[in-house]
C-alpha cells in the first residue's frame, strides 16, 4: 500500500517538476522578448490549477498516509500556491496578468518563485523514490 | 527651449494636425530656425517657457542671420544687459528664484572674479539663483581629461581660444560674467599642420583630425581656485598621428554582426523581410551596410558639442602665460593617467572642480528650514531644472515638457539612489503638439546596429565615417546618404545633419517599418441611448458637436466613420450608398453578438457624407420615447471590437449609467456610508471582462476612448480598463444633464471638439530605451506594455502623459553621461507611417550632495503619484497616503543624515526639494488621495486616471492649483501673443491668509477655474468686469464673465482665455462669492489651509519634522 502512494507521488512529482520546467521556459521566453505577454500569460495561466491541484493531492495523500514530516514539508508551498490563487484580484486575468507581469519586476518574482517550486520538487522527488524503494523493500 | 530649430511650442492644440512642422527631405530646406541662436534671447531652456505652454511665439525668437553655423549661444552672450547685476552670471536672466542657471555659468564666474573682486561678489551672488557649486571639492575636476591614447612623441600644442574676444575683456574686468567660451583644442596631428589653432567665436571649432582610437580629450578648464596665476592653459593632448582613415583597420561592421536588438525577426537588413509583428518594426528594419569610405585624410569631424569647453575667461588666459602657471597650478595639471573616458564629446559640467576656490555657497546647495521660509512658492509658474550639462550639450537637449527624468543628476550607483530615497523615473509627453517639428525624409533611418537608438545628438563621431552609440556603446558606420547634409547642402558633415542637431525629431518611415500598409482612419461612435441617456440629453450635444467637426476629423480620403447605438439591444447604421436614409438594424441577440451585415457600417466619410450628417441630425429624436433602461454595454463594445478588427481605429463610447445586461455587466458596489473609511472602497475592477477586451482591441490596433455621463455610480474602476489597456482616454461628466447643468455642456462641447480635431497616431508602438546600466522597471500610464519595453499604443494622442520608473542595474561608473530615448512609431492620419524621437541626456553624479541638487520636485511628485495610484489599487488607499507621507519623511532624513554636516534645528530641506513636502500635502488633498465622504467613488477613480494619463504639467496644476489675484491686472510683464496682451500676475500661495477681502482672485486647479469675489471687492471691478452693478447682484451660479467694452474685462478675459487654451480641457469657471455653495470647494483646493480632515501645512512640517528627528 505504501508503496503505491510513493509511485503515484514519485509521477506526481514528476509531472510538477515538468510543470516548473515549463513555466520557467515560458517566463524566460517572455524575458527574451520571444512572445508576448499576452500569449505567456494564457499559456501559464492555464497551469496554475493543474499545478496547484497536483500539489495539493499529494499533500493530503501524505497526510492520510501519515507521513507527517513530509506532509508538513509540502504544507507551505501548498498554502502558497492556494493563498495565490485565492488572492488574484477580480480584475485580473490570473495570477499572471499580462498588464501587470513587466510591472514591479513581478517578471522577476515569479521567475524566482518557479525556481524555487523547481528545487523544491526535485527534493521531494528524491525523497519520494527513497521512500518508494524502501517501501518496495519492506513489503 | 534651447533647442534649436524648436521654438516655443506655443501654439494651442490645433497646431500641426497633419503635417506638422517643417521638413527636411533630403534636398534643399530652409533651416534658419534650426541654428538660430538663442543668444540674442538671452534665455535657455528655462526662461523661454515661462508658462505651462510656453507663451511665446515663435517670431519672437530672433532669427540668428548665420543659419548654417553652429553659435554657442550663451556662453558668449556679450550683451552687457543681462550681466551686471548679480556678480553670477547669467546670460539668462533669472526666470524665477527656481529656475536653475546653467551651472557652468557660476563656474565661469568664479575664476573670473580677479581676486579682489571676489569678495565684493560674494554679497551679491550669494542671493541669487545659480544652485550648483558645489563646496571644493576638488577630486573630480581631472575626469575626462584623460587622453586615451597619446603617443609619446607627439608634440603638445596648446590653444587657447577665446572666443568672442573682442567682448570679453570688459566683461571679464568688470566682473561680470560671459564665460566665454574657449576651446582647448590641443592637438598634436600626425598630420601637416602641426598646430590647429581655431579663434572662431562662438563658431564650431572646425574639424581637426580625429584619429580613430583616440578619445579626444575635451578640453576642460583648469580649475581651481581663482585667484593664483591662471590656471595652466596648456594641456597635453592626445592626439596621436591621424593617419588616413582608409589605412586603418576598419572594423566590418557590416558582416554577420546584425544583431538586431530586441526583435526575432528584424534582421532585416535589407528591409524585404516580412516581419510579422509590430515589435520587429520599431526595432528592426534597418539598412545595414558599409559604404567604401574615400578615406578623408585630416579631415576632422568636429563634433562640437563634445570638444568644446568654456573654460577659462579670457582675462586669465591672457594675463597667465602656459608656461608659467600659477601656485595652483601643479596640483591642477592634466594628469595623463589613464583614466578611461568612454564618451569624451560629452561631459558634464563639473561643478565640483570649478567651484573650487569660489567661496560661497550657490542657492542651489543651500538648505532650507522649511519651518521658518514661509513664502518658498515662486510667483512665476516652476521650471524644469536645467541638467548640469555642457552648455552646448544642453542646448541640444530635448525641451522638459516632453521628457523630464525626475533627477536630473543620475546617481552612479544603485545603492546612491536607494540613499537618496527619491523615486528615479521619466516623465513623457511624447505626442505633444509641437508648433515646430523638423521631420526629415530619407530612405536610411540611422540606428545603431546592436541597441536600434535612433542616432541623435548625444553620440559621438569617431571620425567621419563612425559614430558611437550612446546607449550602448557601440561603434557604429555612418551611411553614405548620411553625409550629405541637406540643410547645408554639404557633403561631409553628417554631424551637421538635423537628426544629430535636434533631440527632436520625426522619421518619416520607410516600408520596413510597416507590417501592413498604413490604416485608414476610423471612427466608430458608440451612443448609449437608454432610457436614462436620453433622459440627460447628451445625444443633442454630441451629435451637434460632431455635425459641426465632421470636417474637421483628422483624416484623409480614406477616413471611414461608423456609429452604433445600445440599450439593451445593439442597434447598427447601414450608410450604404445609395439610400435614401440611413438604416438602422437591430441585434437583439446579446449573447452571441454577431454583425448584422459584413460591409457599409463603417463607411468613407467623404463619399458618404450626407448620409451620415443625416443620421446625425436625426439619432437624437429617434430614441426619444425610449423606455428601455437597461443597457448592454459590454456586447455592444464586442460588437464594435468585431466591426473594428479588420482594420483598427478608434472607438468613441458614450455611457451613462452603470452595463446591466450582457456580459460585462456590473453591480453597485458603491456604499455611500462607507465612503469615509478609506479601506473598503473598490478601487479594484470588479471583472476582467473589460480588460480583456481592451487586451483583445490592443492586439487589433482599437482604442476605445471612454465617455462617462453619470449622475449615479457606473464602477469605473471596472468600466475604465477598456480605455487604461487600450491606450484610450477617459472622459468623465458627473451627473451630466442637459439642463440641470448647463455647464457640463460646455464643458464636453469644447472637450470634444478638441478630441475630434485633435492629432491622432494609430497602430503605434513606443519603446523607452536608456543608455546601458540603466533599466526600466515600470511603466505609468494608458498603454498595454507588450514585452520587456515596448508599449502597445493602439492610438497615440497629443494630450497623454506617460511615465516610468527606472532603477540602476549596473554602476554607472565611467559615464560622465546618460542619455534616454524615446521612440513613438504611428501612422498618421494621412496614411504616413512616422516615428518621434525624443533624446535625453543627463549627467551621471557620484554624491549624494549632487542627486538631491538635481531633483526635479515636480517630475519626483509626479511619479510619486502615479506609483500612488498603483498602490491604492493594490493595497490601499491609506497604505498609499502614508507612502507618499513616507516619501518625505525618507528623502528629508536622508538629506539630514547624509548630507548635512551640521545639525540644524527646524526641518532642513535641499533647495532643489524645497516644494516637495508642499507637494505631496497637495496630493494628499488631491481628489484621488484624499480622506473624506465628499468625493465619490467614481469621481476619485477618474482622478487617478488623470493621474495616470496626464502631462506632468496638467497634473501638477490638478494638485497644486495657481492663484492670482485678478482685481487689479495690468499689463506690466504681460505677454504679447498674436497682437493679444496677456496680463501676467504673480502667483499666490493657496492660503486663505493671502486672499483680501478687497481684492478678486482666480484659481486655476487645472479642470476648473474659480474666481472669489471679495466682499469689499472694488466697486470698479464688480460693474467692469463681472458687469453686475454691486457685491450682492453677483447670481449665485454664474459661470461666464461678460465680454465688456472695458479694458479691466478685456484683461481679465485675455487671461483667463489664454489659460484655457493651454489645455486640451475646458476648465469651468465658476465666479463665486462668499455665500456660495461652491464657497466649499473653492476652499478645498486652498492647500496650505487646515480641512477638517487634512493638515494644514505647516502642521504637515511639524509632523513631518517629528518624523525625521526620530
Amino acid at each position: 500500500m505504501e508503496s503505491v502512494v510513493f509511485i503515484f507521488s514519485l509521477i506526481d512529482c514528476c509531472a510538477l517538476i515538468f510543470l516548473s520546467v515549463y513555466f520557467i521556459i515560458t517566463l524566460s521566453d517572455l524575458e527574451c522578448d520571444y512572445i508576448n505577454a499576452r500569449s505567456c500569460c494564457s499559456k501559464l495561466n492555464k497551469w496554475v490549477v493543474p499545478e496547484l491541484i497536483g500539489h495539493t493531492i499529494v499533500t493530503v495523500l501524505m497526510l492520510i498516509s501519515l507521513h507527517w514530516f513530509i506532509f508538513l514539508l509540502n504544507l507551505p508551498v501548498a498554502t502558497w500556491n492556494i493563498y495565490r490563487f485565492i488572492m488574484v484580484p477580480s480584475g485580473n486575468l490570473g495570477v499572471f496578468d499580462p498588464t501587470e507581469i513587466h510591472n514591479r519586476g513581478q517578471l522577476k518574482s515569479h521567475m524566482k518563485e518557479a525556481m524555487i517550486k523547481l528545487g523544491f520538487h526535485l527534493l521531494c522527488f528524491f525523497m519520494y523514490l527513497y521512500s518508494m524503494i524502501l517501501a518496495l523493500i519492506n513489503d | 527651449m534651447a533647442q534649436p530649430g524648436r521654438p516655443p511650442a506655443a501654439s494651442g492644440h490645433s497646431s500641426q494636425n497633419g503635417a506638422g512642422g517643417e521638413r527636411y527631405s533630403n534636398g534643399p530646406v530652409q533651416n534658419s530656425l534650426m541654428h538660430s541662436s538663442q543668444m540674442l534671447d538671452g534665455q535657455g531652456f528655462s526662461s523661454t517657457v515661462p508658462g505651462l505652454y510656453s507663451p511665446q511665439i515663435p517670431t519672437k525668437v530672433p532669427v540668428h542671420p548665420s543659419s548654417g553655423q553652429y553659435n554657442f549661444g550663451g556662453s558668449q552672450n556679450v550683451s552687457p544687459l543681462s550681466n551686471q547685476g548679480s556678480g553670477q552670471t547669467l546670460n539668462r536672466p533669472p526666470v524665477g528664484p527656481i529656475s536653475m542657471a546653467p551651472l557652468q555659468h557660476a563656474s565661469s564666474v568664479s575664476q573670473m572674479l580677479p581676486p579682489s573682486q571676489n569678495s565684493a561678489a560674494i554679497p551679491s551672488s550669494s542671493s541669487s539663483f545659480v544652485p550648483g557649486a558645489y563646496p571644493p571639492a576638488l577630486s573630480n575636476w581631472q575626469y575626462g581629461q584623460t587622453p586615451m591614447s597619446q603617443p609619446t612623441g607627439s608634440q603638445t600644442n596648446h590653444f587657447a581660444h577665446v572666443a568672442g574676444t573682442l567682448s570679453t575683456q570688459p566683461l571679464s574686468s568688470s566682473g561680470s560674467t560671459n564665460p566665454a567660451t574657449s576651446y582647448q583644442y590641443t592637438v598634436s596631428p600626425g598630420g601637416p599642420p602641426l598646430q590647429n589653432s581655431y579663434m572662431k567665436p562662438g563658431s564650431v571649432p572646425p574639424p581637426v583630425n580625429r584619429p580613430l582610437a583616440s578619445a579626444f580629450p575635451p578640453a576642460r578648464p583648469p580649475l581651481g581656485p581663482p585667484p593664483a596665476g591662471g590656471p595652466p592653459l596648456v594641456r597635453p593632448s592626445a592626439t596621436p598621428v591621424g593617419p588616413p582613415n582608409s589605412n586603418l583597420p576598419q572594423p566590418l561592421l557590416n558582416s554577420a554582426t546584425n544583431q538586431e536588438a530586441g526583435d526575432a525577426t528584424a534582421a532585416a537588413s535589407d528591409g524585404s523581410l516580412v516581419q510579422n509583428s509590430y515589435d520587429a518594426i520599431e526595432g528592426g528594419g534597418f539598412m545595414a551596410t558599409t559604404y567604401p569610405s574615400p578615406a578623408p585624410q585630416n579631415l576632422k569631424m568636429g563634433r562640437n558639442v563634445g570638444y568644446s569647453y568654456p573654460t577659462l575667461p579670457p582675462g586669465y588666459q591672457n594675463s597667465s602665460s602656459p608656461g608659467a602657471p600659477g601656485m595652483q597650478s601643479s596640483p591642477l595639471q592634466y594628469p595623463a593617467g589613464p583614466q578611461p573616458f568612454p564618451q569624451p564629446a560629452l561631459g558634464t559640467n563639473h561643478i565640483t572642480g570649478s567651484m573650487g576656490g569660489l567661496s560661497l555657497q550657490p542657492e542651489g546647495l543651500r538648505s532650507i528650514n522649511l519651518l521658518q521660509e514661509r513664502n518658498i512658492l515662486p510667483t512665476t509658474p516652476l521650471q524644469a531644472p536645467i541638467p548640469n550639462l555642457h552648455e552646448e550639450i544642453q542646448k541640444l537637449n530635448c525641451n522638459p515638457e516632453l521628457f523630464r527624468c525626475t533627477l536630473t543628476n543620475i546617481p552612479q550607483t544603485q545603492a546612491l539612489l536607494n540613499k537618496a530615497k527619491l523615486p528615479l523615473g521619466l516623465l513623457l509627453h511624447p505626442f505633444k503638439d509641437l508648433s515646430q517639428l523638423p521631420v526629415v525624409t530619407s530612405s536610411t533611418i540611422v540606428r545603431c546596429r546592436s541597441c536600434r537608438t535612433y542616432i541623435n545628438p548625444f553620440v559621438s563621431f569617431l571620425d567621419q565615417r563612425r559614430w558611437k552609440c550612446n546607449l550602448c556603446y557601440r561603434v557604429n558606420d555612418v551611411p553614405e546618404e548620411f553625409m550629405y547634409n541637406p540643410v547645408t547642402r554639404v557633403y561631409g558633415e553628417p554631424h551637421k545633419r538635423p537628426e544629430v542637431q535636434n533631440a527632436t525629431i520625426e522619421f518619416m518611415a520607410p516600408s520596413e517599418y510597416m507590417l501592413r500598409p498604413p490604416q485608414p482612419p476610423v471612427y466608430l461612435f458608440v451612443f448609449d441611448v437608454s432610457h436614462n441617456a436620453i433622459e440627460t440629453g447628451y445625444l443633442n450635444t454630441v451629435c451637434k458637436t460632431l455635425l459641426d467637426n465632421l470636417d474637421l476629423l483628422p483624416g484623409n480620403t480614406r477616413t471611414k466613420i461608423g456609429f452604433i447605438t445600445f440599450d439593451s439591444t445593439i442597434h447598427f447604421y447601414s450608410l450604404q450608398e445609395g439610400l435614401s436614409q440611413p438604416q438602422m438594424l437591430i441585434v437583439s441577440d446579446i449573447e452571441d453578438v454577431f454583425i448584422p451585415m459584413p460591409e457599409n457600417l463603417l463607411v468613407n466619410l467623404n463619399e458618404n457624407k450626407e448620409l451620415i450628417q443625416d443620421l446625425l441630425r436625426t439619432l437624437p429624436q429617434m430614441f426619444t420615447k425610449s423606455l428601455e433602461t437597461q443597457s448592454a454595454l459590454g456586447p455592444a463594445l464586442q460588437a464594435a471590437f468585431k466591426l473594428m478588427s479588420p482594420t483598427g481605429g478608434r472607438i468613441s463610447v458614450f455611457q451613462t449609467q452603470l452595463p446591466s445586461v450582457g456580459v460585462g455587466s456590473l453591480k453597485s458596489r458603491e456604499e455611500p456610508n462607507q465612503r469615509a473609511s478609506a479601506k473598503d472602497i473598490h478601487l479594484t475592477p470588479s471583472t476582467d471582462f473589460y480588460k480583456k477586451l481592451a487586451l483583445d482591441c490592443s492586439g487589433q490596433q482599437v482604442a476605445v476612448d471612454l465617455f462617462l455621463l453619470s449622475g449615479q455610480y457606473s464602477d469605473l474602476a471596472s468600466l475604465g480598463c477598456i480605455s487604461r489597456y487600450s491606450a484610450g482616454s477617459v472622459y468623465y461628466y458627473q451627473s451630466y444633464h442637459h439642463q440641470h447643468n448647463p455647464v457640463q455642456v460646455e464643458k464636453l462641447q469644447k472637450e470634444l471638439k478638441r478630441y475630434l480635431t485633435r492629432k491622432i497616431g494609430f497602430e503605434a508602438v513606443m519603446r523607452i530605451r536608456c543608455t546601458k546600466g540603466l533599466s526600466i522597471h515600470t511603466f505609468h500610464g494608458n498603454f498595454f506594455v507588450r514585452s520587456t519595453d515596448l508599449l502597445s499604443l493602439p492610438n497615440v494622442n497629443p494630450d497623454a502623459g506617460y511615465a516610468v520608473q527606472m532603477s540602476v542595474e549596473e554602476s554607472l561608473t565611467d559615464m560622465p553621461v546618460v542619455s534616454f530615448q524615446s521612440a513613438l512609431l504611428y501612422t498618421s492620419s494621412k496614411g504616413e507611417r512616422r516615428i518621434r524621437v525624443h533624446t535625453m541626456c543627463l549627467p551621471v553624479v557620484t554624491t549624494l550632495n549632487d542627486v538631491y541638487l538635481g531633483a526635479d520636485v515636480q517630475a519626483i511628485t509626479g511619479l510619486l503619484a502615479n506609483m500612488a495610484v498603483d498602490r491604492s489599487v493594490s493595497a490601499s488607499l491609506s497604505d498609499a497616503r502614508d507612502a507618499l507621507v513616507n516619501a518625505v519623511i525618507d528623502s528629508l532624513s536622508a538629506y539630514r543624515s547624509s548630507v548635512l554636516s551640521i545639525q540644524q534645528p527646524g526641518l532642513m530641506a535641499p533647495y532643489s526639494l524645497r516644494l516637495f513636502p508642499l507637494h505631496v500635502l497637495a496630493l494628499l488633498k488631491q481628489k484621488a488621495f484624499q480622506t473624506g465622504t465628499n468625493i465619490r467613488l467614481d469621481e476619485r477613480i477618474f482622478t487617478m486616471c488623470q493621474v495616470k494619463n496626464q502631462p506632468l504639467i496638467f497634473l501638477m496644476l490638478m494638485t497644486h492649483p495657481n492663484l492670482y489675484r485678478v482685481d487689479n491686472l495690468t499689463d506690466e510683464g504681460a505677454l504679447n501673443i498674436n497682437d493679444r496682451t496677456i496680463p501676467q500676475p504673480p502667483i499666490l500661495q493657496l492660503s486663505v491668509e493671502k486672499l483680501s477681502r478687497d481684492g478678486a482672485y482666480l484659481m486655476d486647479a487645472g479642470s476648473v477655474m474659480f474666481m472669489w469675489i471679495g466682499k469689499n471687492c472694488g466697486q470698479n471691478f464688480i460693474s467692469q468686469v463681472l458687469g453686475v452693478p454691486s457685491y450682492v447682484s453677483i447670481p449665485q451660479n454664474m459661470t461666464h464673465l461678460p465680454e465688456l467694452e472695458t479694458a479691466e474685462s478685456t484683461r481679465t478675459i485675455a487671461f483667463i482665455s489664454w489659460l484655457r487654451e493651454q489645455r486640451p480641457f475646458f476648465p469651468i469657471l465658476y465666479i463665486i462669492r462668499d455665500e456660495s455653495p461652491l464657497k466649499s470647494s473653492f476652499l478645498q483646493n486652498m492647500i496650505e489651509d487646515r480641512t477638517e480632515s487634512a493638515l494644514s501645512y505647516y502642521e504637515f512640517l511639524l509632523h513631518i519634522q517629528q518624523q525625521v528627528n526620530k
